[in-house]
């Protein structure tokens, strides 16, 4: 298992470094960053004092050594826009991608497999049926307007929950949360809602079909005849069976939830690391777009790990091992 | 009933926690300040924060006319030294003393910001500051210089003991945050908010509000949204499309002005073969634009009353020059260009171009109000004249380097462009030197004229108004210049833009020509 833990972070190190290429050459072509910068007032002395600054007039390649050199040393390079260095920023906004994504999934897992485990079992009830048409719209209604429509209905109409923003936030260890406080649950409620719908209804899918599959299976028939309580077949035994698809899907989503946060970062006006990229690309802020994607791949990387090693755990048959690839 | 006693205890709780919070403003900001270092970044929303914090020696008010700020009086005394007597008994958020050692010092630091994208090097350089004694300092110049007091005006004054010495990132933690404005710093968080609090030791009209905070939301429609769910008091960059909606909204007040910035279409003067012209059956034609004829057409063409009331939803002003009315260096006697076809048709069969020929229209699609969708409008109106327009938009990152400098020479790469122009120093000579006088890259004007238009004569009065001090005759120079190069149609300006911001009732904000939303501009009725 050590090997293959080893040979996976390799891995995901040559992915990298190939993902800084297109990325950093990439963003090159759109343009260079100068006119986005320069105050408009600018004259030619000045806007060409500014590429030389940001070390625009160097050519591409020599440009991309010097970076490969800095991220040797752990510096990713500073911000044209904010002039930090590109990594501190998106650490920094990072606790609140985070804790919308954490919160997301908690919804996703919370809602959906109760729902899809009682689609399941009683799939010709109303209940279920209205479940899944529910679920069909969480799949194709695009995330932008159901975020309105969320703000619209419960901040402007009814006023329950705060509109946009984070709430107050409290320092834990050594980041700062705002799932700690009253105000920051309320803040964090739409936004996350919003994020999982899609996650919400996929899980009530797949939950309900592995369980449609497993009750007819001959173990659960086995089980039965056994005179085992129906509470007990479906909690221990179908659960086990059905939670590895889930768990794989809903593993691999979670990094979407990180990395696709941008569009209900931007709506809810949540201080992400989504909302710090979307503004990065539309300003051509080139170290913030680097430093973002290749962290993007070590966590989509890390976080296909991370369900490896949970699907060994839930499924004895599966052993960790190379496949000589 | 029981609902009938709820909402009403609910709407009571309202109202007595709407008189508790009244002390507190919450403004939503279309975009967000990227540092509180106020000489970090020359741009918008970091000037519209300074201004909370810090003072500079001579204000701009609403309509960006200068008023006393750390400085009482200031006044050329020769050729080339200008003499600013400072405001005594002025004290910094530390308690230390305003001087003019804080003066020499931050014109020392404002153009050698560390990694600063855009310094103030724009509005410092040519100027030494020198000491005369603790309240009077002198600007001294190599030539005669009548801007000086518009340059200074956007310079926030830092403290000479933390301050000027204070890095980005010490302004950031607030160490550093330290001016003499109306507000003191509280805290930052990017991406979140901005809070600041009364300075009641204020030299000024002190401001009504204890404390403010400012929350970027850059989502349009959430903006709004928030202000309607009461989350912020006040909100900038309304969408067009909701204004009508909260005009009509008893909860809201709206309150619009026109900005200093003009939206105008450059035109390829240089080429004798432009890249996005072509005759009507393909072939290659010699470049139409550098026909006055054809750029009058063009201008004749253009329905600007029809762009202002349908494609802006009547937020806009029809444009006849680079600034409305009411600014210094406009020429009076310049009004729109009547709309008028048939005229352009038959100035275009006079130009020999009674066929028409096809041209693209390029223009971003994300930096100005309503920007592809009047790109689109004008496309129509010049191909109802005969010159098949296609339209060609883009995000501004890769637009304005392309328009700057695309073509493979290094040169502006398209024909026929929409733009826009703020005026900065809020005067006519802003729009002039950049826009229409000849590119000069060691005079360094010029530095934006994309369709690289020259004409000497203009060059000529623009220069002698740079360096007239006295001013009545740069007025006269300005308006001159403006109509010479408007009767030439070095640019076709469309319209002027107007912003809207929105507050909730029993606010008001006071509309700024310069964009910038500002705690001091909210009011109470």
């Amino acid at each position: 298992m050590t090997v293959f833990i080893i040979r996976r972070l390799l891995q995901a190190a040559v992915v990298v470094m190939l993902m800084s290429v297109i990325v950093f050459f990439g963003v090159n072509v759109i343009g260079d960053p100068v006119y986005m910068l320069v105050s408009p007032d600018a004259d030619q002395a000045e806007i060409a004092a500014t590429i030389s600054r940001l070390g625009l007039d160097r050519p591409i390649w020599e440009q991309y050594w010097l970076f490969l050199k800095g991220a040797a040393q752990g510096d990713l390079g500073n911000s044209f826009i904010f002039g930090e260095p590109a990594l501190q920023l998106i650490l920094q906004h990072m606790p609140a991608t985070l804790e919308l994504a954490f919160s997301a999934l908690f919804l996703s897992i919370a809602l959906g497999i109760p729902l899809g485990l009682y689609a399941g079992l009683y799939p010709d009830s109303r209940i279920s049926k209205t479940v899944m048409a529910a679920s069909i719209l969480g799949f194709s209604l695009p995330t932008f307007w159901v975020g309105l429509m969320l703000i619209i209905l419960f901040a402007v109409e009814l006023g329950w929950l705060p509109s946009t923003g984070r709430g107050d936030t409290v320092k834990v260890l050594w980041f700062h949360t705002s799932l700690a406080t009253w105000d920051g649950l309320q803040h964090v409620f739409l936004p996350a809602l919003n994020l999982a719908l899609l996650k919400i209804s996929l899980a009530i899918r797949l939950t309900r079909a592995g369980v449609r599959e497993a009750m007819g299976q001959d173990y659960v028939k086995f089980a039965r005849a056994k005179g085992i309580s129906t509470r007990r077949i479906i909690s221990v035994h179908v659960m086990k069976n059905i939670m590895i698809p889930v768990v794989t899907v809903m593993g691999l989503e979670f990094g979407s939830l990180i990395g696709f946060s941008v569009v209900t970062e931007s709506i809810f006006a949540w201080p992400g690391m989504g909302k710090l990229l979307i503004d990065a690309i539309l300003q051509l802020d080139r170290p913030i777009v680097v430093a973002y994607l290749m962290i993007m791949v070590l966590f989509f990387v890390i976080i296909n790990l991370l369900v490896d090693i949970i699907y060994s755990l839930l499924d004895p048959r599966v052993r960790l091992q190379d496949q000589g690839a | 009933m029981m609902k009938l006693t709820l909402v009403a205890a609910a709407s009571a709780l309202a109202l007595s926690t709407g008189a508790a919070m009244a002390e507190k403003l919450t403004i939503g900001l279309a975009s967000e300040p990227t540092s509180i270092d106020p000489q970090f970044h020359n741009v918008g929303p970091n000037n519209a924060l300074a201004m909370h914090i810090f003072d500079r020696l001579i204000l701009q008010d609403e309509k960006q006319q200068l008023m006393p700020g750390l400085a009482v009086s200031w006044k050329p005394i020769d050729d080339l030294t200008w003499e600013f007597k400072l405001r005594e008994g002025v004290k910094f958020h530390d308690g230390t003393d305003f001087t003019a050692d804080d003066v020499i010092c931050t014109f020392e630091r404002a153009p050698n910001v560390p990694n600063s994208p855009a310094s103030f090097a724009t509005y410092t350089k040519g100027k030494t500051a020198v000491k005369i004694d603790n309240y009077t300092v002198h600007f001294k110049t190599e030539a005669p210089y009548p801007l000086m007091g518009n340059d200074v005006s956007t310079v926030s004054i830092l403290s000479d003991s933390v301050g000027c010495n204070g890095t980005t990132e010490e302004f950031n933690n607030g160490t550093a945050a330290v001016g003499t404005g109306p507000f003191k710093f509280v805290s930052y968080t990017p991406g979140q908010s901005i809070v600041l609090e009364r300075n009641e030791d204020y030299w000024g009209t002190k401001p009504e509000w204890s404390e403010v905070e400012l929350r970027p939301i850059t989502s349009g429609p959430s903006r709004v949204a928030a202000l309607l769910a009461g989350d912020v008091d006040v909100i900038s960059g309304v969408p067009t499309t909701d204004i009508e909606v909260l005009k009509n909204d008893g909860e809201i007040t709206v309150s619009q002005g026109p900005s200093n910035r003009v939206i105008y279409l450059h035109m390829d003067h240089f080429r004798e073969n432009s890249p996005f012209i072509t005759g009507k059956d393909g072939s290659e034609i010699k470049n139409p634009l550098m026909d006055v004829r054809v750029r009058t057409a063009i201008s004749k063409a253009i329905a600007r009353d029809i762009i202002v009331d349908r494609v802006m939803e009547g937020v806009a002003l029809p444009a006849g020059q680079v600034l409305p009315d009411g600014f210094f260096g406009v020429s009076e006697n310049l009004k729109p260009v009547e709309y008028d076809p048939e005229g352009a048709k038959a100035l275009l069969a006079e130009a020999g171009y009674a066929d028409g020929f096809k041209m693209t229209i390029h223009g971003p699609n994300d930096r100005y109000i309503n920007d592809a969708k009047i790109a689109e409008a004008v496309a129509q109106m010049l191909s109802r004249v005969g010159i098949e327009t296609a339209v060609e938009t883009m995000p501004r990152s890769v637009y304005f380097n392309r328009a700057s400098r695309g073509s493979p020479e290094g040169l502006p790469e398209f024909s026929f462009i929409l733009v826009g122009w703020g005026a900065g120093s809020g005067e006519a000579s802003s729009p002039l030197k950049a826009l229409i006088h000849t590119y000069d890259q060691e005079a360094g004007l010029g530095a934006t004229n994309r369709g690289r238009y020259s004409n000497p004569e203009i060059d000529a009065i623009i220069r002698q108004a740079l360096a007239t001090v006295d001013d009545a005759a740069r007025q006269d120079l300005l308006a001159k210049a403006t109509e010479m190069a408007m009767e030439d149609v070095a640019i076709i300006p469309t319209h002027f833009q107007v912003n809207t911001w929105a507050a909730r009732k029993g606010l008001t904000y006071t509309p700024r020509t310069d964009e910038y939303t500002i705690a001091m501009g909210v009011a109470k009725d």
